[in-house]
């Protein structure tokens, strides 16, 4: 016998995906954040939930994308996904956030992350979910590498500073565009 | 004192590992434990000025002072999304 029992496994993967925050390497399943983030006011006190999914695309800086791997620092990723959340309620009063960040192997077409961003009022969530995959390209520990025709490279972006005012300051800015 | 070095992405790469155990002297900052390593793996030198660091999976800064046991992680420009 191993130590989780199919049941201890089925708990853990249920949380996870009820969570209104999530990384992990299950499949991401947009209506679990749609319903997550719904239940997270009163029933009825929504007027728009906005939701994003970041897909793995078939090219890259004209290379031709064959799958992408993506590893993250995860205690570290929830704890900036949580500080995201805040950021968003503080700058959007009302909105709720859920954010789920998929890792390990993924196939062209395949979701890597889902937002749902819930609102009385459309303008906000609309606002709110740019915000935060923008947020989540500067600060969340998280990496991709790309498996490309000829070869595969870690893709680099942002050093990651949650403090850096300036960063948040251009998230809000294209959110708000 | 000791402390748990964690690399992630390119940096595991360079450094050929997920997780060093180091010995580190007191009063050693995040900075000393890099430059340690960039000794050690000159491919990471050209890192130090684009990488973030955190200790025990919280964000912190190259001149924070680390403690006994601490899990420190050097991480690359991030690349999520």
């Amino acid at each position: 016998m191993s130590g989780f029992s199919r049941t201890d496994r089925d708990l853990v993967y249920w949380e996870r995906m009820t969570s209104l925050l999530a990384i992990g390497p299950d499949p991401l399943d947009l209506d679990r954040l749609v319903t997550a983030v719904g239940a997270s006011a009163p029933a009825g006190a929504d007027g728009a939930v906005v939701t994003f999914l970041g897909l793995v695309r078939n090219h890259n800086l004209g290379r031709i994308v064959r799958h992408l791997e993506y590893e993250a620092y995860e205690p570290l990723a929830l704890k900036v996904f949580e500080r995201i959340a805040g950021e968003t309620r503080d700058r959007w009063p009302g909105v709720r956030l859920a954010l789920h960040h998929r890792v390990g192997r993924m196939e062209i077409g395949e979701a890597s992350v889902a937002i749902a961003a819930a609102s009385p009022h459309r303008a906000d969530a609309f606002a709110a979910c740019r915000y935060a995959i923008e947020r989540v390209k500067q600060i969340a520990p998280i990496w991709k590498r790309e498996f490309f025709e000829g070869g595969d490279v870690w893709i680099e972006g942002a050093t990651a500073n949650p403090d850096d005012t300036g960063a948040r300051s251009e998230a809000e800015r294209v959110a708000c565009a | 004192m000791r402390v748990t070095v964690r690399f992630f992405a390119r940096l595991r790469d360079i450094a050929g590992a997920a997780e060093l155990a180091r010995d580190v002297a007191p009063g050693a900052t995040i900075g000393a434990v890099w430059r340690e390593l960039a000794g050690e793996f000159p491919e990471l030198v050209p890192y130090e000025r684009s990488i973030s660091s955190a200790v025990n999976a919280d964000y912190a800064r190259m001149d924070d002072v680390v403690g006994d046991g601490d899990e420190i992680a050097f991480l690359p420009p991030v690349s999520g999304g």
